[in-house]
């Protein structure tokens, strides 16, 4: 079997993100790293690796980005994934979402996998919609947010099947799914491993291919800021909320007769 | 003139909330854009009585197509030929975890654009722009569409539900031929309830409890807060915290959970992320506790205490106990 883990590069969690108001585009300066989501889409990868159940030939990384996106690519390797694809051309810079699903659909068509996770959601664009996106183009079942990950092998053979559970709008669903197929997994399915100094140290040595436009199916019609279907055509403020009151925790008990004298002043006492 | 789809979640006989919101939105801008709002059913358990009621709401039209129910593919299928024979402008979803799975198979399905997490839709120039909070809520972008189709995911109650008149809409069958693999995936089982029964709809007081809790039994910290708040309260939670099995799935809050709008809303341990604030942001008061000062709940809460949970919740219980029994 073989694994894609869709992974993508992202502001630091301690970077403020900001769109750059000329470009109306992500503000890319500042420290980056792999996206804290895809970290359990690796994870959920190598669990199956290691469960058994199906022999997993190989798990590769896929992402679509800047040169700097190599960083991410590095980072999941130093996590257990393989190899690494990366999609990297100027021609898809300024995709929307629907765009940066089709080039990805692209990229993976030519890997044939037997699945393709990915993490809940991206932490600067926050789309929640690229697995659903790329499984559509790729022509395969798909379920997003799944908190547990089961790969059974049907008794009376056959290709495997997977177990997902999720929440969804009215409680728990357990759904089965026949491979190939796409998954995006929620953070609550598991506790992604740290990576060994060796793993961090032999990651830029593994199989890295870099790809752009013209080696995949793509129409560059439809990729870039001009290929993409929906355009960002302003921004604004949003109403400003009066702040609220903020007290730095210093001396609890003066701090806790803050807080009651802020909950009897509106009568919540 | 141009039309808008929009899709209705049903389960046991109702509509979600969610669902009747964007069906009224779909009329409103239907009506601005000088076309009609229909609206499309997808599974076996609606009844034509049922399905009828949309249009109390505004859907001109009802499709009903018999199918699975709880699973976005086959509706993308259903969609994609509604479009395809009456040439929809517009497909309109109310948010939900199966609105943004179907609006976005169907955007890759059409070629048209899609914005999620939509706040508000306005009409330009006979046009749709859709608003789109970004980054936090810190900053609103505008998105407007250059495909045949564009594709609106709303936020979670973001649409108000209109109140309702008293016109059926006809409902028509439609059958849709499912594409192959969009029958690859089987519900086993839907709406499982984990955990007991808590009622946090009907609480004044509400204590939350996150991830920053950091296990199971720190809940009691909360538990015992409410307690000390006095009859009315009660404890809700997170998803991170319900995933992980610390509390009743219907304890949660936020996209995924309940809506509410107590008078307080007490948050230990929370970030403050859009899926829980979506459910919660029509609270009266807002009080969070967050050893992180940075935390996205600090923007939206009326007071704000940045410090240890494990260290405040055990004092001001006491003093909430103090003056109770004083
Ligand atoms: C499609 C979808 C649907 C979702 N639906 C929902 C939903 O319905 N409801 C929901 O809640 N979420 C939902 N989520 C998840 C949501 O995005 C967040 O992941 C979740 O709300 C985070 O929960 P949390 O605040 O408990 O955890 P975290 O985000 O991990 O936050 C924990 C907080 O605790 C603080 N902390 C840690 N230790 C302490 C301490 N000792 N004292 C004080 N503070 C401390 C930390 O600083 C941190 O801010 C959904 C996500 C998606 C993608
Ligand atoms: N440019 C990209 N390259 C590779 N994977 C991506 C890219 N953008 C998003 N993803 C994947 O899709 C998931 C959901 O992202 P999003 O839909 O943007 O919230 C992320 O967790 C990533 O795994």
């Amino acid at each position: 079997m073989k694994i894609c883990v869709l992974v993508k590069e992202v502001p630091d969690a301690a970077v403020r993100k900001r769109i750059d108001p000329a470009s109306g585009r992500m503000d890319r300066s500042g420290e980056r790293t792999l996206n804290p989501y895809d970290t359990h889409a690796i994870e959920a990868a190598m669990a199956i690796r290691e469960g058994g159940v199906v022999e997993v030939d190989e798990i590769v990384a896929v992402t679509m980005g800047p040169e700097g996106a190599v960083r991410a690519l590095h980072k999941a390797v130093s996590l257990g994934v393989d190899r690494s694809l990366h999609l990297c051309d100027d021609a898809l810079a300024g995709s929307d979402v629907a765009a940066t699903g089709y080039a990805l659909a692209a990229a993976l068509r030519r890997e044939a996998p037997d699945l393709v996770l990915l993490g809940q959601q991206s932490d600067d664009g926050e789309c929640y919609t690229v697995g659903a996106i790329v499984a559509d183009h790729l022509a395969m079942p798909s379920l997003t947010q799944v908190i547990k990950l089961d790969v059974e092998s049907p008794a009376g053979g056959g290709p495997p099947l997977l177990r997902c559970e999720r929440q969804a709008e009215y409680g728990y669903d357990t759904v089965e799914v026949g491979l190939p197929a796409v998954v995006s997994v929620g953070d609550a399915i598991n506790e992604p491993r740290y990576p060994s100094l060796k793993a961090i140290m032999g990651a830029k040595k593994k199989p890295l291919q870099t790809l752009s436009v013209g080696d995949l199916e793509i129409d560059a019609a439809r990729v870039g800021g001009d290929g993409s279907a929906a355009r960002w055509s302003g921004f604004k403020e949003p109403p400003r909320k009066p702040a609220g009151t903020i007290i730095e925790d210093e001396d609890t008990d003066a701090t806790v007769a803050q807080i009651v004298a802020w909950l009897d002043e509106r009568k919540l006492i | 003139m141009a039309d808008i789809l929009v899709y209705a979640l049903h389960y046991e006989g109702a509509f979600n909330k969610n669902s009747l919101g964007a069906v009224s939105e779909g009329a409103k801008l239907a009506a601005a854009l000088g076309g009609e709002a229909h609206a499309v059913v997808v599974g076996d358990g609606a009844t034509d009585e049922l399905c009828a009621t949309l249009g109390r709401y505004g859907a001109r039209r009802v499709y009903r197509v018999a199918g699975p129910e709880g699973l976005a593919q086959p509706v993308v299928d259903a969609m994609a030929a509604l479009v395809g024979e009456h040439h929809f402008s517009y497909a309109l979803f109310g948010g939900g975890l199966l609105g943004f799975e179907i609006g976005a198979g169907l955007a890759a399905r059409l070629g048209a654009g899609v914005a999620m997490e939509v706040t508000a839709v306005r009409v330009v120039d006979g046009r749709l722009v859709a608003e789109r909070p970004i980054l936090g809520d810190s900053a609103i972008s505008e998105i407007s569409y250059r495909s045949d189709v564009g594709i609106v995911i709303g936020r979670l109650n973001a649409f108000e539900i209109a109140a309702p008149g008293d016109l059926d809409a006809p409902v028509e069958e439609v059958v849709v031929a499912f594409s192959e693999f969009s029958t690859r995936a089987r519900m086993l089982s839907r709406g499982e309830q984990r955990g007991e029964d808590v009622d946090i709809e009907g609480a004044d007081i509400l204590v939350a409890g996150g991830r920053g809790l950091g296990k199971a039994e720190s809940f009691e910290l909360c538990s015992e807060l409410a307690k000390a708040f006095g009859p009315g309260s009660a404890v809700a939670a997170t998803r991170a915290v319900v995933d992980a099995g610390w509390y009743p799935y219907a304890g949660q809050i936020g996209q995924t959970g309940k809506t509410v709008s107590p008078k307080l809303y007490f948050a230990a341990g929370i970030s403050g992320a859009i899926q829980h604030k979506v459910g919660m942001q029509g609270s009266e008061n807002i009080v969070a506790v967050n050893k992180d000062a940075n935390a996205p709940i600090f923007e939206f809460a009326d007071l704000g205490i940045v410090g240890d949970l494990n260290k405040i919740l055990p004092k001001l219980t006491a003093a909430l106990r103090a003056r109770r029994e004083g």
